[in-house]
């Protein structure tokens, strides 16, 4: 087992080294589909598509079999755009698309070291979208749900943990570490690896996502994740932020987790293993700090909710929470 | 990080905000070396009449350090030329050959950059193009001849210090006497003022676009609209706006709620104050010496003659109301009567305003308008001409621009009915285009993540007065007004095109030009010598002042013909503009908008005349 884990960091440190080759060039989709190859679960054709890129599911990458087939839902975002003829955002450059630099006429930048501006800076945000106290059925817990992010403008370095607290114990801690690259006017790759803690054995995985928003500014992070022993998982997660007022914002989320192969360790099954819908009401006392409280509904499914009413636990549960929506 | 937590600033907040700031205290300030002059800055704020010191001659000492300034009840360093915010007036004549010795007492390095002004390229002052800064502790000396007149100003263009208060105007007398007539005049510089560190503010923008909007349409809005104008229709209002992923209301990036507003370094409360003997010609030297705001401006009861733009004469055109974009410079004419008349400069996004006034005896006032309601942004500023549209009859493309069409959204003609008509009625006539659409080409680089939208029909009327200023009653300055006075500099036409695209991601808070930032870029190459034809696309939703350094970029009609010589030309969204550039100036010059955030996004090129 420790072997194989090293050679999944290996593989991620090799994914995280390749893609610098493309991502420098974006207007070089050949040599950007060349280096991808390698990824399964992606299709590299779609690249350069206006959104949603990605994520539908290769017909000869089966690890993830019908699994990131669950993703062509989100393929909704092709073409919406073409208004007759027109394409305003995204999309590829025609051939005859004009050279950015045409104009240099073989001129160069003078003797003196020229300026350094903001899209050469690096910066960074750390966003803790929900740090909460949940109540259902007499207990309660804490959950987090956080990303941090460091680098430029189209590529950086990407930090996502997600977990449960309950009585002093991580039950089940998700925590990403990614590089994320910009591919289209509103989505990053994210490519990298997944470690999960809390309850039962600990589990690593690579990982394929992307992140961004889609039309009607749902913001979608999607990720297919490829662990040990052939296992395979996917998360989804959608937000919505619905302005009250300029202050006071209703956020619906939704989030499901699906996984290729039964865990019994960890005690999940195949298949959709859990899913949870919430609406959180927070008011921005400034952009960076708001508090919030609000409603979810969570269930789990299939082999999953077996093995929870075998722990006596219910499947399905309401939870009221209460939290704080801080960044920096 | 205290911030005013009004938007708008109005005379009520006067209690909460004080205004001991570096220059309603006058020239107690002024005489002082910067170190010892804030305290004298403090004991003298209790007057409200205030500009800055004149420096004239040929020989000039500026000293840029820091100093406390005090604009929101909150003390704050400023980065000021010698000790005052703006810095000192520079009187230079036409022919002299002036030297200039630049100090800097900074921790960081400072530059001066003469907006406007031609001269040498060594002397232009951006650090690591026309030469390497001014290193703290150290002398630039600038020495150039004078070879023109009128209206500009000086900044630095190093770091931050735009933002933070180094600029101040220039003005340039003509060696054989001014053509323009006036008893008086004054100098009204507007800008704007953050308590923000502006590296957080740019930082805030790059986790969150719209940080600084809270004028984003909400949910009640919707209702409103689903209420007076049906389901459908707000439907469709919103549909293209939506699947793009814009805002109709990203009118500007920074808003009053981080900034003060500021009249010749005076907030709003403090109220410069110009005096003058009824019935003067009086001449007002506007120049917009904002970070990132557009202003409207306007002086109720008094008419305002232009006479200059950017520093050229240009034929008197009378308008109401000017929208002055960052850096530009307008030279109005008024003729005040017995009484006390306000400046009103609000921002273009409606969430604040800088004001003065003018007033025939000390103390007096006028009473100051309300901030107009910021209106959307319509489908004509995302997709120009809107040649789609072609199926309807009767209606004047070329005036597009003055209609309503937010309720036109996705092209859905069922959203037709929303349609405000009655704007229509009052478009005026001039706003028939003229060189009809001219086809666009995209820099292939234009696909990928830097670049939210493209317009491949871009409008190319130069008399829309933009954004929220369109049928508002008042006679708007546009472009299409101004004619420079004497001609092209060069009689030559264009013997060659440059097309460069607008271009950016407000959600990444990225901007560009053809879709890469600078660090991306290569040098726009002219020739030396050569006349040659600039085109410029905006292919966003936001105005850029495009501002190319030592050559006058000569604005054209649509239909070909000069218009206007200028430094900075606005270029509204999804518009067209073309110009005539002679290149006789070798060197490297900076190219940019001159959005202070825009630029050090990297929006921004380095031209080569070779």
């Amino acid at each position: 087992m420790p072997s194989k884990r090293v050679s999944l960091v290996t593989a991620a440190m090799l994914l995280i080294g390749l893609p610098p080759v493309w991502a420098q060039d974006p207007a070089a989709p050949t040599t950007a589909t060349g280096e991808m190859e390698a990824m399964p679960g992606m299709d590299h054709s779609q690249m350069n598509h206006d959104a949603m890129p990605g994520m539908e599911q290769s017909k000869d990458a089966d690890v993830a079999a019908g699994k990131t087939g669950d993703m062509g839902a989100m393929n909704h975002d092709a073409g919406t755009m073409e208004h007759g003829d027109m394409s305003m955002q995204g999309g590829a450059a025609p051939a005859d698309a004009r050279d950015p630099h045409a104009y240099a006429g073989g001129e160069d930048f003078g003797p003196i070291p020229r300026p350094r501006m903001g899209d050469e800076e690096k910066f960074g945000m750390l966003m803790i979208d929900r740090l909460e106290a949940v109540r259902s059925d007499g207990n309660t817990s804490t959950a987090y749900d956080l990303q941090a992010w460091y680098g430029r403008d189209y590529d950086r370095a990407v930090l996502k943990a997600e977990g449960d607290i309950d009585a002093g114990q991580f039950q089940d801690a998700h925590t990403d570490l990614l590089w994320g690259h910009a591919l289209a006017t509103y989505w990053d790759t994210q490519l990298g690896m997944r470690y999960d803690s809390g309850a039962g054995p600990d589990r690593s995985w690579l990982a394929f996502g992307i992140q961004g928003l889609a039309p009607y500014w749902f913001e979608v992070d999607a990720t297919a994740y490829v662990g040990e022993s052939g296992r395979t998982a996917v998360q989804l997660e959608a937000e919505y932020e619905l302005l009250l007022t300029q202050k006071l914002i209703l956020q619906p989320r939704v989030e499901a987790n699906v996984y290729g192969k039964r865990d019994a360790e960890r005690e999940t099954g195949s298949g959709l293993s859990d899913m949870s819908a919430g609406l959180r009401l927070r008011y921005e006392i400034r952009r960076e700090l708001a508090p919030y409280v609000g409603i979810e509904w969570a269930g789990k499914y299939g082999a999953t909710a077996d093995y929870a009413r075998t722990a006596g636990e219910d499947t399905k549960e309401a939870r009221v929470v209460a939290g704080l929506r801080v960044w920096y | 990080m205290k911030r005013i937590s009004q938007p708008h600033l109005i005379l009520p907040d006067l209690p909460r905000r004080r205004f001991i700031q570096g220059l309603a205290a006058g020239g107690v300030l002024l005489g002082l070396s910067p170190w010892v002059g804030a305290t004298a800055a403090r004991a003298a704020s209790a007057t409200a009449i205030g500009s800055a010191k004149v420096l004239t001659g040929t020989e000039f000492d500026l000293t840029i350090a820091e100093t406390p300034v005090n604009f929101t009840g909150t003390p704050r360093m400023a980065t000021t030329i010698n000790g005052s915010l703006p810095g000192p007036t520079l009187r230079f004549k036409e022919g002299d050959t002036v030297t200039l010795r630049v100090h800097n007492r900074l921790a960081e390095e400072t530059s001066i950059h003469w907006h406007g002004i031609l001269l040498p390229f060594q002397m232009d002052g951006v650090p690591g193009i026309s030469f390497k800064g001014i290193a703290p502790g150290e002398t630039f000396t600038y020495r150039f001849k004078v070879q023109q007149t009128g209206t500009y100003w000086y900044h630095s263009h190093s770091g931050m210090q735009e933002q933070t208060g180094v600029y101040g105007s220039i003005i340039i007398d003509p060696a054989g006497g001014d053509p323009i007539r006036a008893e008086r005049e004054y100098v009204v510089q507007l800008s704007d003022w953050t308590d923000e560190d502006p590296m957080r503010v740019f930082h805030k923008l790059k986790m969150q676009g719209d940080y600084y909007n809270f004028n984003q349409p909400t949910a009640v809005d919707f209702f409103r609209d689903v209420s007076s104008d049906g389901l459908k229709s707000a439907l469709a209002k919103r549909k293209m706006w939506n699947e793009m992923r814009m805002s109709p209301t990203d009118l500007a990036d920074i808003s009053g709620y981080t900034y003060t507003y500021l009249m010749n370094g005076t907030t709003p409360a403090g109220n410069w104050t110009g005096l003058f003997r009824p019935g003067e010609k009086l001449r007002l030297r506007f120049i917009n010496s904002g970070a990132m705001s557009f202003f409207d401006v306007r002086i109720p009861g008094l008419k305002m003659t232009v006479v200059q733009a950017d520093g050229q004469d240009v034929e008197p055109v009378t308008v109401d109301e000017i929208r002055i974009a960052v850096a530009e410079t307008y030279d109005v004419i008024v003729t005040p009567g017995d009484t006390a008349y306000t400046i009103f400069a609000q921002s273009m996004d409606r969430s604040g305003f800088a004001r003065g006034t003018l007033a025939p005896r000390a103390g007096m006032s006028a009473a100051v308008p309300a901030l107009d309601k910021p209106e959307p942004l319509t489908m004509g500023d995302m997709m120009g001409d809107m040649g789609g549209m072609s199926s309807m009859s009767g209606m004047d493309h070329g005036g597009m621009s003055g209609m309503n069409h937010g309720d036109m959204a996705g092209m859905d003609h069922s959203g037709m009915s929303g349609m405000d008509h009655g704007n229509m009625a009052g478009m005026h006539g001039g706003m028939a285009m003229g060189g009809g659409v001219k086809p666009v080409r995209h820099a292939k680089t234009e696909y990928g993540p830097s670049t939210d939208m493209r317009v491949d029909t871009p409008r190319t009327n130069l008399d829309d007065p933009g954004i929220g200023l369109r049928n508002n009653g008042r006679r708007v300055l546009t472009y299409a007004d101004l004619h420079t006075l004497n001609g092209p500099i060069d009689p030559r036409g264009a013997e060659r095109e440059i097309e460069l695209h607008l271009t950016g991601n407000m959600e990444r808070y990225t901007w560009s030009l053809d879709g890469l930032e600078f660090g991306k870029s290569t040098p726009v190459r002219f020739n030396y010598g050569e006349r040659l034809r600039v085109i410029l696309v905006n292919d966003t939703m936001m105005t850029h002042p495009m501002h190319m350094h030592g050559m006058w970029q000569e604005l054209e009609s649509p239909d070909g013909r000069f218009q206007v010589r200028k430094h900075t030309i606005g270029v509204q969204p999804a518009q067209r503009v073309s110009f005539l550039v002679t290149a006789d100036t070798l060197g490297r010059w900076a190219w940019h908008c001159h959005l202070f955030l825009h630029m050090h996004a990297g929006m921004f090129r380095e031209v080569v005349v070779v």
